[in-house]
């Protein structure tokens, strides 16, 4: 517990003494001798939205699939406990293996190369499990006689979902996807063969996505393993603490809220 | 009756016939997110095979797993993991073992003894450490505990000749970071399963007499034994796939597991090696993404029969 407490202060000491909001949104420039990580921050908030795009409805369409179709009659169906086991088992997956197969499959099966889409595509199968865990539980939280409120009035099934269940559901949803978003935010092994290193700021902003681009913990990993930008990297580290904290909290209130 | 069968489908007013379409048609767009988690693990294991297979065919299966020479870039190229394999399983072994021990206790502690808000503090933080980065981690452990690391190590091997001096990048460091890493959860899982005990089982014992530490002891976590076994095999997962921290204090060398020994764990040689590798090489860091995701299966289904067993025997 102590040693818990002991490596925030240790972040905090190290990190607040360099912080400064010129190095958050500044560029790395060598020959002005300096450092920046406003590029590993555009390339994280491209790879937030685009792994969002492609997770969130999948994601709370699976949970809604467990929960509201093949969930209610009793006895788990052996496909519903496949499904079950399968999004345990996409938790599991270590992102050093998420990371090759986004490689082998996004990057050269598809053909797209070292980029920020293949990082994206690779982390929203790690999303993945984080959103359908979330969301299921927040659509079990919905009360049943709302369900049977609203199928009584002649809903159809699709209607009672689209106005009943996910209405009541949203913050739960939304804490969902926060969590999701703290999880793509913090990733950083996944990335480095997906996304590529590039430290660089978008040339276009509608074809960055097919660029190379590190994200920012893949950034504060290049600087601390070049030996030159270790408090910087320290400064990064806490803002991006904070960040995640701020995230977290939001996303325990969020989903408190809904029971 | 006859009502509901004369009005065949032909007599369904457009609205309503809209109604179904669009009943069915998200019916089928749920299914299909449903399969999809299916799908994805099938597709991550079937590109996992072939791309790690070929150069185990080319290895050898005995020679990859069970060679204790790595030295890919020789002009006499040798691909034995054996040093890797033993690395992760040893620091994995170490570092669920201190975690469950530190985590339980800690747990038992917060849960039985420590005033509300001094638990309510500790939890938030385990949350938070729990969420934090693992370029977080393993920036810490290169500038806090391998400089202390290499300390204990100078005074340890004083004079000796025969030790190669990591400055604490070894074993040892990565262990004790992954100690670190996985203690949160390991405390969460412990918190919870600690508050599932029955409220009469702890009532029962401190009414026969003993006293709250023999309670916490002899009654609290034999009972909670299942959630701490749970939050031990999670730790192994987690221990087992983390490459980025434990590959900026584990030295990278490849070597057999002594604590003061550089070492590289089978996640870290893939990154260390994948940026610069070809041909026959890049296929074998495959290998081992391959290895380490039959690993990491095997473990899931295990926890998952033991979860689903422990689950049956409550319910019945």
């Amino acid at each position: 517990m102590t040693a818990m407490m002991a490596i925030l202060f240790y972040i905090l000491l190290r990190g607040a003494s360099k912080l400064r909001l010129s190095l958050l949104i500044g560029q790395p420039s060598p020959l002005k001798g300096e450092y920046g990580f406003l590029p590993g921050l555009v390339n994280t908030l491209y790879i937030v939205v685009l792994t969002l795009l492609a997770a969130v409805p999948v994601g709370i369409g699976a949970a809604v699939y467990l929960n509201e179709y093949v969930g209610r009659s009793g006895r788990p169906s052996r496909l519903v406990r496949l499904i079950n086991l399968m999004v345990e088992a996409l938790a599991g997956i270590p992102s050093i293996v998420y990371g090759l197969f986004g490689a082998v499959f996004f990057g050269e099966a598809l053909r797209l190369g070292y980029s920020i889409l293949t990082g994206s595509l690779t982390l929203s199968l790690m999303a993945l499990p984080i959103i359908i865990r979330a969301s299921q539980e927040s659509l079990a939280a919905v009360p049943q006689c709302l369900r049977e409120g609203a199928l009584g009035c002649g809903a159809s099934q699709w209607q009672m979902i689209w106005s009943v269940v996910l209405p009541c559901a949203k913050r739960g949803l939304l804490s969902s996807v926060l969590l999701a978003v703290g999880r793509i935010m913090g990733e950083s092994a996944a990335l480095l063969f997906t996304a590529g290193a590039a430290v660089n700021l978008p040339k276009n902003w509608l074809t960055h996505p097919l660029a190379s681009g590190a994200s920012l913990t893949v950034q504060m990993y290049l600087g601390v393993s070049s030996g030159k930008y270790i408090d910087e990297a320290f400064a990064a580290a806490l803002a991006l603490a904070a960040v995640l904290l701020g995230i977290y909290l939001l996303a325990g209130i969020l989903g408190r809220e809904d029971k | 009756m006859v009502k509901n069968i004369l009005r065949s489908r032909g007599n369904l007013s457009r609205a309503e016939r809209s109604r179904k379409f669009w009943d069915s048609f998200m019916y089928w767009c749920f299914s299909l997110c449903g399969l999809s988690a299916i799908a994805a693990v099938c597709g991550i294991a079937a590109y996992m095979v072939l791309a790690g297979t070929p150069a185990i065919n080319e290895i050898g299966l005995f020679h990859f797993l069970l060679g204790s020479r790595w030295e890919p870039t020789a002009p006499q190229p040798a691909f034995g993991v054996l040093p890797m394999i033993l690395t992760s399983v040893a620091g994995t072994a170490l570092s669920v073992l201190a975690s469950v021990l530190v985590g339980t206790l800690t747990a038992v502690f917060l849960e039985e003894l420590a005033p509300n808000r001094l638990r309510q503090a500790a939890q938030a933080t385990a949350a938070l450490m729990a969420g934090l980065p693992s370029v977080v981690y393993g920036l810490v452990g290169a500038t806090l505990l391998v400089p202390l690391v290499g300390k204990a190590e100078n005074a340890l091997f004083r004079g000796s000749s025969s030790h190669i001096f990591t400055g604490g990048a070894n074993l040892l460091s990565a262990s004790i970071l992954l100690t670190v890493m996985i203690l949160p959860t390991a405390i969460q899982v412990g918190g919870i399963s600690l508050r599932a005990v029955p409220r009469e089982l702890r009532e029962a014992s401190l009414a026969l007499g003993a006293d709250r530490t023999e309670t916490a002891f002899k009654v609290l976590i034999p009972a909670a034994r299942p959630g701490i076994v749970t939050g031990a095999v999670l730790g192994t997962g987690r221990a087992m796939g983390e490459a980025m921290a434990v590959m900026m204090v584990s030295g990278n060398a490849v070597n057999f597991p002594l604590p003061f020994h550089s070492v590289r764990f089978l996640t870290t040689g893939i990154v260390t090696e994948m940026g610069y590798s070809s041909g026959l090489h890049r296929k074998a860091l495959f290998s081992i993404g391959l290895a380490l995701f039959v690993w990491i299966l095997a473990t899931d289904l295990i926890l998952e029969a033991l979860v689903q067993r422990e689950g049956g025997g409550q319910s019945a």
